[in-house]
């Protein structure tokens, strides 16, 4: 199926939504992306004629479903090209991964004085499981500085990684769309001998991925930024990494045995899976997989380049001065996500004037507070893009930025 | 859809762009709170001295710092006019009618609150009808609220 965003669109049932008599103009992609019709079809089918328990009972029912929630994995694995989907493990969203990195990687090899690095332009969630292991057992967190465009400032990076144990950053930053060189920063950790951990929750929905290729060790990301249904996350490790770590939660499903004096764990992936998976949403994430793999990431990332581009001349050309968009210009190196300041108009009043005209952007922090102490802000406005998005919809975003200005008369 | 007209009134714009008693009071004497609304990051810190003790104890000067929306800034702006030089038990009673009128749940007002003047902070009755803004318009009151307890008079 070639890319074409007509055909793309009317596979999205909430874009032919209206609301007060307009179309919707959703340009929070990089919070959560909408659902196409064959994931929501599937998850239905699935609930109506096939739901069961998997890996416990042995009725031909369940074992149908068993199957169906394992192909969700194998296809995740294609995805990226895991090379075994044991590699795969199903966690409760990409969060979840990052924290079972840290307990269990962390808790098994990182003690007082260790050190982990990071960047400025991480999320929460890559910042706050590693303080919180800083916070008891004593481990240094150092930080990779930015850019004056919001690039990665890897001029010490050999000093930074001087030490480090663990080098654990965002492939494309959900605040500036920046994207790194990841392959090349596996590689420096490497050298460094530190392990290479990757937040690819904003990459793996717009561009092709090839785990292997980074030659990273642990990539976290989600299902529900990439067309399929929130409750699922996902972690790829290399197997041998994988084999030699601790377990993160205990219960069901991630044993071997248990008696009254203790319990050995089952392999992989069942290891760091305990308890009932997120088992229709796995059945969603497969149908979702399977819709960008007709689509061709690669098609994919070309229609969002071409839009980051027009996107970002449309609201420069319209509005100069007016606005400060961050992050890199360079869309080779950047995803389609746009945080701006606009006027002195405080994000929270943009989005409330833009969504008089259903244009869906968010307002805040974005999760990454250093990041804004950092720019030197509070808080931005940030549209964010996907496939189903067009330059209408950029359009629509500069028309109602222009009406901003009438109502506060700054 | 309620209109943004009913949101952004012509008083609160006002307020937004010429913010009353903005600044710092030197702590201590003055009693420093800061309130934050952690889903957009905003911030507030608010200064409250208070003179005078028991049933006599008197607001007597109100300042904010901090960064926020118009939302948040225009309702702590008011809200200093509508503290400063009243009695304590008013200020409480104040911000008990103030988060009555934003509906906030399980919110307990008490007999006489309906008497306190409102005056401009009417013109926030609009929030309501914007759940999500909601939270910017209390903010300073919650920091108000924190301040008045410590000074515990």
């Amino acid at each position: 199926m070639a890319f074409d965003l007509d055909v793309v669109r009317k596979e999205f049932p909430i874009l032919s939504r209206q609301i007060d008599g307009s179309p919707l103009v959703y340009l929070d992609s990089g919070n959560t992306s909408q659902k196409p019709r064959r994931v929501i079809d599937a998850m239905t089918d699935f609930l109506e004629n096939s739901y069961a328990p998997i890996n416990r009972s042995s009725y031909r029912l369940a074992g149908e479903a068993t199957e169906a929630f394992e192909a969700g994995r194998r296809a995740v694995a294609r995805l990226v090209n895991a090379s075994s989907p044991d590699e795969i493990i199903f966690t409760k969203n990409a969060t979840e991964s990052m924290n079972l990195i840290a307990r269990s990687w962390g808790g098994a090899n990182l003690g007082e004085g260790d050190v982990v690095l990071l960047t400025h332009m991480e999320h929460h969630a890559n910042i706050v499981p590693w303080q919180m292991l800083r916070d008891e057992r004593g481990i240094e967190i150092r930080w990779v500085p930015l850019t004056a465009d919001g690039q990665l400032d890897l001029t010490d990076l050999d000093q930074l990684l001087d030490g480090a144990k663990v080098f654990s950053f965002t492939a494309m930053s959900n605040v500036l769309g920046t994207i790194p060189p990841v392959a090349k920063l596996c590689a420096a950790a490497h050298d460094a001998g530190a392990l290479a951990v990757v937040d690819a929750c904003q990459y793996v929905p717009h561009n092709a991925t090839d785990v292997q290729a980074w030659g990273a060790d642990l990539v976290a990301f989600s299902s529900h930024k990439m067309c399929g249904p929130s409750g699922i996350g996902m972690l790829w490790g290399r197997l041998e990494l994988l084999d030699a770590m601790p377990p993160f939660l205990g219960g069901g499903n991630m044993i071997d045995t248990v008696t009254l004096d203790g319990y050995t764990t089952a392999p992989v992936p069942a290891k760091f899976e305990a308890g009932t998976p997120p088992i229709v949403e796995a059945v969603g994430l497969r149908a979702a997989v399977e819709f960008l793999e007709d689509l061709g990431m690669a098609d994919i990332r070309r229609h969002e380049m071409d839009l980051t581009r027009y996107a970002l001349d449309t609201l420069n050309g319209r509005f100069g001065d007016e606005i400060t968009i961050y992050g890199p210009d360079d869309v080779e190196v950047r995803g389609g996500v746009l945080s701006f300041a606009f006027r002195d108009l405080h994000p929270h009043d943009v989005s409330q004037i833009l969504d008089e005209r259903n244009v869906c952007v968010r307002a805040g922090h974005h999760c990454a507070k250093p990041l804004m102490q950092v720019l030197g802000v509070q808080s931005t406005t940030r549209a964010s893009f996907y496939l189903y998005n067009g330059t209408d919809d950029v359009d629509a975003l500069a028309d109602a930025l222009a009406g901003a200005t009438d109502i506060f008369g700054f | 859809m309620p209109g943004l007209e009913d949101l952004y009134r012509e008083i609160i714009l006002d307020h937004y762009r010429t913010p009353r008693n903005r600044g710092e009071l030197e702590s201590p004497p003055a009693i420093e709170t800061r309130g934050h609304n952690p889903l957009c990051g905003d911030e507030i810190t608010l200064y409250l001295l208070v003179d005078g003790e028991g049933d006599d104890a008197i607001v007597s000067d109100v300042k904010i710092g901090g960064q926020g929306c118009s939302i948040s800034q225009s309702s702590a702006s008011m809200m200093t006019q509508a503290v400063i030089g009243k009695p304590v038990s008013q200020a409480y009673a104040l911000i008990r009618r103030f988060k009555t009128m934003m509906g906030i749940e399980g919110y307990d007002e008490q007999p006489g609150d309906a008497d306190v003047a409102m005056g401009d902070l009417e013109a926030l009755q609009g929030v309501v009808k914007f759940p999500v803004r909601i939270k910017c318009a209390v903010l300073g009151w919650n920091t108000l609220a924190e301040a008045l307890d410590r000074a515990g008079v």
